[in-house]
């Protein structure tokens, strides 16, 4: 089980929250060409290591934070607000 | 016609297992009985090398080799095989999808399936004791028939039944659970469970002894290429050529696709299965639970192996998450209520390659000769044969089996995605 701290709600058990995918995908400029949309929708660098994703706290405050966790230990760097810039742990790619 | 699967070759005896060969050996301490394959040394060249010992690794080497002539196989695994996912799952075989391209190449897995143990001449206790669904409100009823209709179209097999024929089969179910009472069922009589471990094992001497060799504690750490194609793998036991690699590593597809410079529409999570202490004969077929995301089986030494969703978030850790244990627990004891009486023997976690849109991926990669088998979400055990057959048959022939033409990467580009569910690009919802 994760204990991810929430910024807004503090401390909270993963079944409050929502798994919304990864963080880092930026969306193109409208006039970019085709397949640069289908790799932003598609295609993921799904590291084995530091992923930036998105949380959604859907029993809690009902924000969207981000997260730096570790997908082999699931150790969780730091949680921030969406629009917030986090701090990159180290061999993490940044967004 | 392209889905009916290729006859199983003539037993041929190799006096290995025979009565008089045991009685032999029960006389003389069992001291005599030979590893089942070669422990095969890297050789520099390979026509082709594949990726993974798996299920589907195997299978591919297996096909190669004994239908499609392609003995010139090299599988790098890189711990023992058969200890990935193709000995981590909860050993269902069925071919109840909803569109026909799905139902099509998962009945023609099954089709390989029952003749699997002449083909390989292995007992892997293929047991087709029937898949049940139950269902608990009209409108799933409504969903199943459709689903029913179009695998009887499709040629696979499903039968309806009604509350009084699943209490005769199901004795322990529950049928009048207060919130999601069962209304009826649908049952495939051909599907069922398989010895995961022997599909390994037998795969695996079938390929080695046609010639495959199958290297084990061999990681691959890049991928070599020159001029645009693929020219071998840089392996932790030297650099090995090869002119088509195949990608075969269920949960690790992103990891080695990215050694190449290629992103993959996966995202990697993690599957739970358990298995209780073993009691009497309880459950003879294998059950599906409509109203949540349970299935459970028992297995021949007497466990009841069930599992349910994925933990819906990346991971390569091969543990599960509390919650969904405890998810599990409840919808199986809503289903049949004496397991609440069992203790949990093990519990696992595997780690499924969830593609965008919940199919898999077979087909080439955009670097010249490199191919891939992946992506199968929490599907791959079942699809086991039929994989390894259209994974052999696009090595060998250069072009995607007739099976597998949904099955492309570039369907993702191209608009042609084939969400059966229709839940949109979000792999963790699959």
């Amino acid at each position: 089980m994760l204990r991810i701290p929430c910024p807004y709600c503090g401390t909270r058990d993963e079944v409050e929250f929502r798994y919304k995918g990864d963080a880092s995908v930026r969306r193109p400029a409208a006039e970019a060409e085709v397949a640069r949309f289908a790799a932003y929708v598609y295609e993921r660098d799904n590291p084995k290591g530091w992923h930036l994703e998105w949380w959604f706290h859907s029993a809690g405050c009902r924000r969207m934070l981000q997260v730096w966790r570790h997908t082999v230990t699931h150790e969780i760097h730091a949680v921030g607000a969406a629009q917030e810039q986090l701090s990159t742990p180290v061999g993490g790619k940044p967004a | 016609m392209s889905d009916n699967a290729p006859a199983p070759r003539r037993f041929r005896s190799s006096g290995r297992y025979s009565a008089l060969r045991l009685l032999r050996e029960a006389l003389t301490g069992h001291r005599g009985w030979k590893p089942a394959w070669r422990k095969a040394e890297p050789r520099k060249q390979y026509q082709v090398v594949i990726i993974g010992g798996g299920g589907h690794g195997l299978a591919t080497a297996y096909y190669l080799a004994n239908h499609f002539g392609i003995t010139d196989v090299a599988v790098l695994e890189k711990g023992p095989i058969g200890l990935g996912n193709v000995g981590r799952n909860t050993t269902i075989i069925r071919s109840t999808y909803y569109t026909p391209e799905n139902i099509r190449f998962y009945d023609f897995s099954l089709k390989l399936w029952e003749g699997l143990e002449q083909e390989l001449n292995f007992n892997a206790m293929v047991s087709q004791r029937g898949v049940v669904y139950t269902y608990h409100t009209d409108g799933q009823r409504d969903v199943m028939t459709g689903r029913a209709n179009d695998m009887r179209l499709a040629g696979a097999d499903c039968i309806e039944l009604d509350r009084a024929a699943i209490k005769s089969l199901i004795p322990p179910i529950s049928l009048d659970n207060q919130r999601f009472p069962v209304l009826g069922a649908f049952m495939q009589p051909r599907g069922g469970t398989v010895r995961h471990d022997a599909v390994a094992w037998g795969y695996a001497r079938g390929a080695s002894e046609a010639g495959v060799d199958i290297i084990e504690h061999c990681e691959v750490t890049g991928l070599r290429q020159a001029s645009g194609r693929i020219t071998g793998v840089e392996t932790t036991r030297g650099f090995i050529g090869a002119d088509t690699v195949c990608l075969a590593v269920a949960g690790h597809s992103s990891h080695l696709a990215s050694m190449a410079g290629i992103r993959l529409p996966i995202e990697s999570h993690a599957l739970q299965a358990f298995v209780s202490e073993s009691i009497k004969p309880f459950l003879d077929v294998v059950l599906m639970f409509g109203a949540g995301h349970f299935y459970i089986s028992q297995s021949d030494k007497g466990g009841m192996v069930f599992g349910g969703s994925t933990d819906a978030h990346n991971t390569y850790a091969q543990r599960g998450t509390q919650w969904i244990a405890q998810e599990v627990a409840s919808e199986g004891v809503a289903l049949l209520p004496e397991l609440a009486n069992l203790r949990i023997l093990r519990q696992w976690g595997g780690i499924m390659d969830m593609t965008m849109d919940g199919t898999p991926i077979i087909g080439p990669l955009p670097l010249e000769g490199l191919v891939m088998n992946g992506g199968w979400c929490y599907g791959g055990f079942k699809a086991i044969p039929a994989g390894g057959y259209t994974t052999a048959h696009l090595i060998a022939r250069g072009e995607a089996h007739p099976l597998t033409t949904h099955m492309d990467l570039e369907r993702f580009a191209e608009g042609r995605t084939f969400d059966e569910p229709g839940l949109g690009p979000f792999p963790w919802m699959h």
